[in-house]
This record gives structure tokens, C-alpha cells and sequence, in this order.
């Protein structure tokens, strides 16, 4: 046996000696690996994290794995965006500190990361944790597949991350966009890395999208109604259906882009018949949808804060509701906005400019509802609302630059340029990422019993609002003067102080990150002092809050009867807002299970295989991940029972401590 | 820092989508200045502290303003919608600029990472430099020796894709003389960042003078000579060529077989507006 058989392409080659710089990301990312795995070790901590966390199925607690993960991710991608900042802030006239190829795998990087790896397991992650609490529920309607759905997840952003240290990672940008990523032109395994990754975590988000769908249908409380639920949910439910519906697109752009690769076929390729046009329909019938699947989620994450830190209710509900459902059936009609430039005619390009300023609309009314909600209320400026209103006011920018780009003619000359660079950072900043540090602040009490510090969360916002519009305002300022995107160097003197301001901003921002790990740290240190397990700590309006902090595994002892929106709020001004009878029954909870990990872990296997064409390897994988779910299909013994004495005691421990919070403040 | 862009145009199109970009942030100011106004008001107004301030916990909805909030919107999207269509027409990169002059034909073909720019009408070539008269329409039709690429000139505006095998279509004009900066937009691998041109918009006098500089050169475009050209390059000389092989364009489109039967089509005036290969 040969080494290419044993190894296929991988070979010491593959190691990151081609830039120091380069070699120290990946030393950073093994040493920083090792150290974790030292540390675990030395605390010992390995089963209590197998037993706890890894084969968990509780949704929280697989939600807080997902959060964990997305900031985790959210540093790798972070440092890819100041590096860019740098590179450009210097590259006037000059090549910068990074060859043009490792620039490029550093944009490519930085938006996979960032869209697939960050702010989807972001979402997924609150989504996970909130949405079976706002229903009543006690679980989500597939425990298990919802810890397969985590750990496919994690296992693509792992591939990913081993990019960095063994072989490269792509360079054709997060789009990917063919005849450039076909093997003519991208011969190496960064390409493979990013299909790989994206298949693998593409089938995560697939089941998981229809792990909430299934939920929201079949698994709110006893009499909440569709028109009961919480806005939040809604948004929830909407941007599943749009996953379900958007992913098999990029499944089937990224899976056709692999078979021109390893099997010489020609679905995308400059010959034989292919057409990359192919492509940028199948990619952006999915791209499109994706970006209302990220910022539908962060919309219900302002309407449970707004009103909770208004203290009053929500603005126009029904006409909410009905807008989310408007956008999310409207963004599967406006795919052809991203290549108005492609060459189709005038009348198409006109009807898809106009189909996008249609969805402008309820997305302007939510606006107004937002801040019809703080009208004639009041207002407490906890760091969840800083972030909401910074949102509504940054967005509105961000949805004008979008109309700008959806006038066919104003697109022709903003088109990949930095303005739509601009454009879509006001958008997925402001809108996706400030609503998901909103909901962490917001729903971090309820998952650990204590809250995130309110002064680091300020000055965190601070540097975050400032850092944002020092690092997007010049760009759009640089896309007037057509200064396209992914630029390694240029020869414009005069772009240079624009790009010089923008990794200022890139600099604020990072304080801004480093102002929330402290955050997090000095939260931890306090937590002796800030805990309370009473359960609401900011008034709230929604089920979620009806129960103590952290939940318990099974979330409520006693499933709440609703027949109203906002229930606990109701509950609260019928002075009834906790029950708790005499007798509790068992409660049947799923049961641990490693399949998830196995799972995970042998996809990941699979998907480096692949890359690598590592067949035998690849082929024990593939026969591993259909063993282990034929196995598990032979388990019978799934879940277990929580004794009612064992509930009691929980519900008596959380009772004393709502009687004493109810004391304290009376 | 504006100079030569779309807001200092140099040509009636780029004219155009300036006027078009202030009128449509016009109309959207109606919506998004109240957002900052009202945003500002309500958030000073209703803080906790002030007491004094009304306070409705339960109001939830209002049919009136309700229908206010959708009928603004909506009547500015509608009016928007008129301009998106009219508009949309009237500046199609592939509609013929008016003129009593017929448009100048320039065929390019984007390579890795250069620009090759063929005169049919007279039967010379230049690379990474595109030399017109100023005030007579040019048509340009595109294709790809190699990946996605997309041409833009920023003060005359445009922008559209060069796909291999493929031709599309980009009508430009310049009102007045310059030197411009044009580009590709889409990224397309290491020499990305370097590949621009230089745009010349010349007297008739001068364009005269940059054919004859062309007829001079010691160099001529063969279907072997294109083949040394089109090797990737970064940052490639200025490049005149004196001769062109008949219909070399449609060969180099021809090449890349994805649409068989555009391969021989020789004669110009028989590609019209919407044969297009990319339609």
C-alpha cells in the first residue's frame, strides 16, 4: 500500500509554512486547542462535560453549546475582519503584511464563518433554548435529532477550523461562485473544505430547522393558539420553514459544485456544457431566503425586549405577525437582486427591483411598531434595549443602501463594491448580531440564574455602536468612487485614510469584544452576589420567565394553561402568576444519548476524508455514521422518569425563593 | 476623492444614475428621517425617570395608525416602482445610447488579469487600455477567456458581467475628454487587486492618433498570439496590436463550448439586442 492510498492528498505540504503568518494563526488554534484539552484534563472535567453537556438532549442546554460555539466562532471570524482591516489600512501602494492568496482565504473565511458558524448557531442557539420555554413546552419535539442537528453543526465549523492548520481554506469568497472554485482555476483542498463544511453543517441546520417547525405546530402549551404565541416564536417558526425550504438549495449549488470537482463533471465549468449562471440562481435562491432566516429570529429577539423593557405591550402584534409571514414568503421572489449585472433583460431586472422594494415595506412597518411600542411607555435602558434601539436606528441606514442596490441602474455601478460591503455589514450588524447580543443579555439570567455585568455590557455597546459605523460609513463612501470588494492591494492614495478609519473602527470594535469576555468573567466572579433563582428579573412578558432560573431539565412542573398572548404577563395581573399544587407526577424526560457526538465526530471524519480523497477513510466514516443510526434505531429505552418527589423539590426550592424576591421588594 | 465617479460623471449614463440616486434617497428620507426624529423623541420622552410623561402598558394598536404605517410605505415603494421600471429601460446597459453618430464597437475579452479591448471596425487591439472618442455612443460586448469577471467604469457608469463562452453588452458614452480608471469588480484570484485599465475619452483627433499609433505596432493578434496573451498576468503592460484575426472574439467564445451553436457567427450586425448569448 502506497502512501497516496493511505493518505490520499495530504501530506507534510499541508502544513501552514507557507506565511509565518499563516503558521501562527494555525499555532495559535492547536496550542489554544491543546490548552483547553490541558485544562479540562487537569480539572478533570471530562465526564462531568461527557455527562452534562456532550450527550445532553435537553434543549438548554444543547442551546447553550450552540451559543458557546457561535462566540467562539465569532473570534476566529473577528480576527479574520482585523486582519482584512489591517491589510487594507497598509496596502496603499504596497502589497500589505499578506499575500494576495492568503487575503483571500481570509475574506473566504470570514464569511463563511461568519453567516454559517456564527450567527446561525447564534440563532439556532437562542432559538433553541427560548422558543420550547415560550411555548410551555418541555422539550423540543425531537430531543435527540436536536443534539445530531448541534453536533453536525460544530463537527462543519471544526472543519473549517482544521483548515487553518492542515491545508487551505478556500478562496472563492462565501458565495463560492463557480468557474472560479472549480478545479481548473482553485486546484487545491480550500474549495473542498468550504463544500465539505457547509454539506455536513448544511444537514444540521436542515433537521434542526425542522426539530422547531415540528415543535411550534405540535408542542405548545395547552390552549396557546398560533395568534397566542409569542412574537419571538413566530420568527422562529417563519425562518425554519424558510430553512427548510432555502437549504436544499445551497445543498444542491455546493453538492453540483463537488461533483464537477471530484468526478470531472461539468455543471458549472467554462466547457463541456456547464454554466455558471446555474450556479448564482441555485446559490442565492438560497442566499436570499438565508438572510431573512438570520434576521427574522433577531426581529423577534426586539419584540420580546422592547415591550419587556417599555413595560408596556407590543405595537400592532397581528400586524407583525403578518409581516414576518409577508417577508418570509416575499424573500423567496427576490433572489435575482444579488446579479442584476449578469445580463438578463431589462424587464426582469425591473420586476425583481421592484419585488424587493415590496418586501421593504413590512419591514419599515416593524420599524414603526417598534417604536410605537416605546411610545407612551417606560423606557429602562438596560443593556438589551441599548442594543435595540442602536438597531433601529443603524437599520434604517442599512435598509436604505438596500433599496439603493435593489434600483437596477443604481446597482449597476454599486455592484460588488465596497458599498455593498457597506450595505449588507448595516444590515447583518445592527440588525442580526446587535438583536443576538440583545437576546444573550436578555435571556442570560434565565439560563444561569445570574445576570451579565451592566457596566462592562455598556461599554461593550459603546465600542461596538462606535466601532460599527467608523468601519462601515467609509466604505460606503468608497463604493461611490467604485473601490470594489476583496481588494489586496490598491493605487488610490486618496482610499487610504478611508481604509485608515475603518480599521480604527475595526480597532473599536475589538475593544468591544474584549469589553464582553471580561463581562462574562466579572459576571462569573459576582454571580455569589447576583444570583436569583426566583426566575424573572426583568419583568417579563412570556412563559419563558414563569419559571425558575436556570429551569429545570424539564422546564415546567406543571404545563401552563394559556388563553392569551403574553401569558405570564396575564397570569401577573391576575395575581396568579406561578402554580403550585400539593402533588407533582413524574416527568418523563428523554434520556442521555452519545449518538449526537458519535455522529458529529464521524462526519467530521467524513468531510476530511473527503477533502483529502482519503477513500478508505471516507468510506469507514460514511458506513460509520449508517451504523450508528441504524443502532440507535434498536434503542428502546429512551427516556427516563424525574420522580415527583425530585420535582417537588425543585418547585419548593424555587417557591421560597419567589415568596422571598416577592418580599424583598414589597 | 469623487473625481471621475458617478457623482462627478463623465457621460450621460453615469449622468443619469446620479440624478436617479438623489431622487430615490430622496423619497426614502420620507420614511427614514422620522425613524432617527421619533426615535430620538420617544426615547428621551418615555425614559423611566420621567414620570410625567403618559404611560399606557396596555395600549397594543391602533387601526389608524395602522393604516398609516402601511400607507406611507407603501405609496413610496408604488412611486418607486415607476421609477424602477422606467428607469430600469432607460438606462439597460444594453440599450443603444441616441445619438447621430453610430455607437463604436469595442469587443472585450476579460483574461486572467487583463483586459483585452478589439476594434473590429478598424481592426486593432489594445490591452488594458480602452481609447474612444468622446461624445460618439460605444457599445461594448463582452466575454471571458477565463472566470466571472465584471467591468466597471466609474465615471461613466455600467457594470456587467464578462462570462466565458458567453457575450453580454454594456452601452456607454462620454460627454467630455479624460483619462478614467476601469476595472473588474469580480474577484477572480491572485492578479485581482491590479486588474484595471485606463480609459481614454479623446478628441477625434486624438483617437485618430491612437489608431495610428496601433496601425504601427510590430505586433499582431493571432489566435497563437492571444494564446501567449491571455497566460495570467499581473500588472501587464499597455499593449497595442496592429492586425487582428478575423472574428477572434466569437473564436475565443467558440472555445469555451458551452453553447455550441454561438460558435460561428461572424457577421456583427447579425447579434442583435436580444440574441444575447447571456439572455
Amino acid at each position: 500500500m502506497n502512501t497516496s492510498m493511505l493518505l490520499g492528498k495530504l501530506s507534510l505540504d499541508a502544513l501552514p509554512f507557507y506565511s509565518p503568518i499563516a503558521a501562527a494563526g494555525a499555532a495559535v488554534i492547536v496550542f489554544g486547542g491543546l490548552g483547553v484539552i490541558a485544562l479540562i484534563t487537569w480539572l478533570r472535567a471530562w465526564p462531568y462535560l461527557w455527562r452534562e453537556w456532550f450527550t445532553s438532549t435537553d434543549h438548554k442546554k444543547i442551546g447553550m453549546m450552540y451559543v458557546g460555539l457561535a462566540l467562539v466562532m465569532l473570534m476566529r471570524g473577528f480576527v479574520d475582519a482585523l486582519m482584512m482591516r489591517a491589510q487594507q489600512a497598509m496596502a496603499m501602494n504596497a502589497e500589505g503584511y499578506l499575500t494576495p492568496d492568503h487575503f483571500q482565504q481570509i475574506f473566504s473565511s470570514h464569511g463563511t464563518i461568519m453567516i454559517f458558524f456564527m450567527a446561525m448557531p447564534f440563532l439556532f442557539g437562542l432559538m433553541n433554548y427560548v422558543v420550547p420555554l415560550q411555548l410551555g413546552a418541555r422539550d423540543v419535539a425531537f430531543p435527540l435529532m436536536n443534539a445530531i442537528s448541534f453536533w453536525l453543526t460544530a463537527a462543519g465549523a471544526a472543519l473549517v477550523m482544521v483548515s487553518l492548520v492542515i491545508g487551505v481554506f478556500s478562496t472563492g469568497g462565501w458565495s463560492g461562485y463557480p468557474p472560479y472554485t472549480e478545479l481548473s482555476y482553485s486546484p487545491t483542498v480550500g474549495v473542498d473544505y468550504w463544500i465539505m463544511a457547509l454539506l455536513v453543517s448544511g444537514v444540521g441546520t436542515t433537521l434542526g430547522a425542522i426539530n422547531l417547525v415540528v415543535t411550534i405546530y405540535k408542542m405548545r402549551a395547552p390552549g396557546m393558539k398560533l395568534m397566542q404565541m409569542p412574537l419571538f416564536c413566530w420568527t422562529a417558526l417563519c425562518a425554519s420553514l424558510l430553512a427548510v425550504f432555502a437549504l436544499p438549495g445551497l445543498t444542491v449549488a455546493a453538492g453540483l459544485l463537488g461533483l464537477d470537482r471530484y468526478l470531472g463533471m461539468h455543471f458549472f465549468t467554462n466547457d463541456g456544457g456547464g454554466n455558471v449562471m446555474n450556479y448564482a440562481n441555485l446559490f442565492w435562491i438560497f442566499g436570499h431566503p438565508e438572510v431573512y432566516i438570520l434576521i427574522l429570529p433577531a426581529f423577534g429577539i426586539f419584540s420580546s425586549v422592547i415591550p419587556t423593557f417599555s413595560q408596556k405591550k407590543l405595537f400592532g402584534y397581528n400586524v407583525l405577525v403578518y409581516a414576518t409571514m409577508c417577508i418570509a414568503v416575499l424573500s423567496f421572489t427576490v433572489w435575482l437582486h444579488h446579479f442584476f449585472t449578469m445580463g438578463a433583460d431589462a424587464n426582469v431586472n425591473a420586476f425583481f427591483g421592484i419585488m424587493t422594494m415590496v418586501i421593504a415595506v413590512p419591514t419599515g412597518v416593524k420599524v414603526y411598531d417598534w417604536i410605537l411600542t416605546m411610545f407612551r411607555g417606560r423606557l429602562r435602558f438596560d443593556t438589551p434595549m441599548l442594543w435595540s434601539i442602536a438597531f433601529i436606528v443603524t437599520f434604517v441606514i442599512g435598509g436604505m443602501t438596500g433599496v439603493i442596490l435593489a434600483i437596477p441602474p443604481l446597482d449597476y455601478v454599486f455592484h460588488n463594491t465596497l458599498f455593498l460591503i457597506a450595505h449588507f455589514h448595516n444590515m447583518l450588524i445592527p440588525g442580526v448580531l446587535f438583536g443576538l447580543f440583545a437576546g444573550y443579555a436578555y435571556w442570560f439570567p434565565k439560563a444561569t440564574g445570574f445576570p451579565l455585568d451592566e457596566a462592562w455590557g455598556r461599554r461593550a455597546f459603546i465600542f461596538w455602536v462606535v466601532g460599527f459605523y467608523l468601519a462601515f460609513m467609509p466604505l460606503y463612501a468608497l463604493g461611490f468612487t467604485g473601490a470594489p470588494r476583496r481588494m489586496a492591494y490598491y493605487d488610490q492614495p486618496e482610499w487610504q485614510i478611508y481604509f485608515v478609519i475603518a480599521a480604527i473602527g475595526a480597532l473599536s470594535v475589538l475593544a468591544g469584544i474584549i469589553c464582553q469576555v471580561i463581562q462574562l468573567v466579572v459576571s462569573i466572579r459576582n454571580r455569589d452576589r447576583t444570583t436569583s433563582f426566583a426566575g424573572d428579573p426583568w419583568g417579563g412578558q412570556t412563559l419563558e420567565w414563569a419559571t425558575s432560573s436556570p429551569p429545570p431539565e424539564y422546564n415546567f412542573a406543571v404545563l401552563p394553561r394559556v388563553n392569551s398572548l403574553d401569558a405570564f404577563e396575564e397570569a401577573k395581573e391576575s395575581g396568579q402568576p406561578y402554580v403550585w399544587p400539593e402533588k407533582y407526577d413524574p416527568i418523563e424526560v428523554p434520556r442521555n444519548s452519545m449518538t449526537g457526538v458519535l455522529l458529529g465526530g464521524t462526519s467530521f471524519v467524513l468531510g476530511f476524508a473527503a477533502v483529502w480523497h482519503i477513500w478508505w477513510l471516507a468510506a469507514l466514516s460514511l458506513l460509520g455514521v449508517i451504523g450508528i443510526v441504524i443502532a440507535r434505531s434498536f434503542a428502546t429505552d429512551t427516556t427516563r422518569f424525574i420522580s415527583a418527589d425530585e420535582v417537588k423539590a425543585h418547585e419548593s426550592r424555587w417557591r421560597t425563593a419567589v415568596l422571598a424576591q416577592g418580599k424583598a421588594s414589597s | 476623492m469623487f473625481q471621475d465617479t458617478m457623482l462627478d460623471p463623465a457621460g450621460p449614463v453615469s449622468a443619469a444614475t446620479r440624478d436617479l440616486l438623489f431622487e430615490s434617497v430622496g423619497l426614502m428620507l420620507i420614511v427614514v428621517v422620522p425613524v432617527f426624529v421619533l426615535t430620538a423623541f420617544v426615547v428621551w420622552r418615555y425614559r423611566a425617570g420621567n414620570t410625567s410623561a403618559a404611560y399606557t402598558p396596555r395600549w397594543n394598536g391602533s387601526r389608524l395608525l395602522e393604516m398609516g404605517l402601511w400607507t406611507v410605505p407603501v405609496t413610496i415603494v408604488v412611486l418607486l416602482w415607476f421609477v424602477v421600471w422606467n428607469r430600469t429601460h432607460e438606462l439597460d446597459p444594453y440599450r443603444t445610447i441616441e445619438s447621430d453618430q453610430p455607437p463604436l464597437v469595442v469587443q472585450v475579452v476579460a483574461l486572467d488579469w487583463q483586459w483585452l479591448f478589439i476594434y473590429p471596425e478598424e481592426e486593432v487591439a489594445s490591452v488594458n487600455r480602452l481609447v474612444f472618442p468622446v461624445g460618439r455612443p460605444l457599445t461594448i460586448q463582452l466575454t471571458s477567456d477565463s472566470v466571472m469577471n465584471s467591468l466597471l467604469i466609474p465615471a461613466l457608469g455600467g457594470q456587467i458581467y464578462a462570462m466565458a463562452g458567453m457575450q453580454t453588452e454594456l452601452n456607454l458614452k462620454a460627454d467630455r475628454i479624460g483619462v478614467f480608471e476601469g476595472r473588474n469588480t469580480m474577484f477572480n484570484g491572485n492578479g485581482f487587486s491590479a486588474q484595471t485599465f485606463t480609459v481614454e475619452a479623446m478628441d477625434m483627433a486624438g483617437y485618430q492618433a491612437f489608431l495610428a499609433e496601433a496601425r504601427t505596432s510590430p505586433n499582431a493578434l493571432t489566435e497563437e498570439s492571444f494564446q501567449t496573451l491571455a497566460e495570467p498576468t499581473v500588472n501587464g503592460p499597455l499593449r497595442l496590436y496592429s492586425s487582428v484575426a478575423p472574428n477572434l472574439f466569437h473564436t475565443i467564445m467558440g472555445a469555451h463550448g458551452s453553447m455550441p451553436h454561438t460558435v460561428a457567427e461572424p457577421d456583427m450586425s447579425s447579434a442583435p439586442h436580444h440574441a444575447d448569448h447571456a439572455r
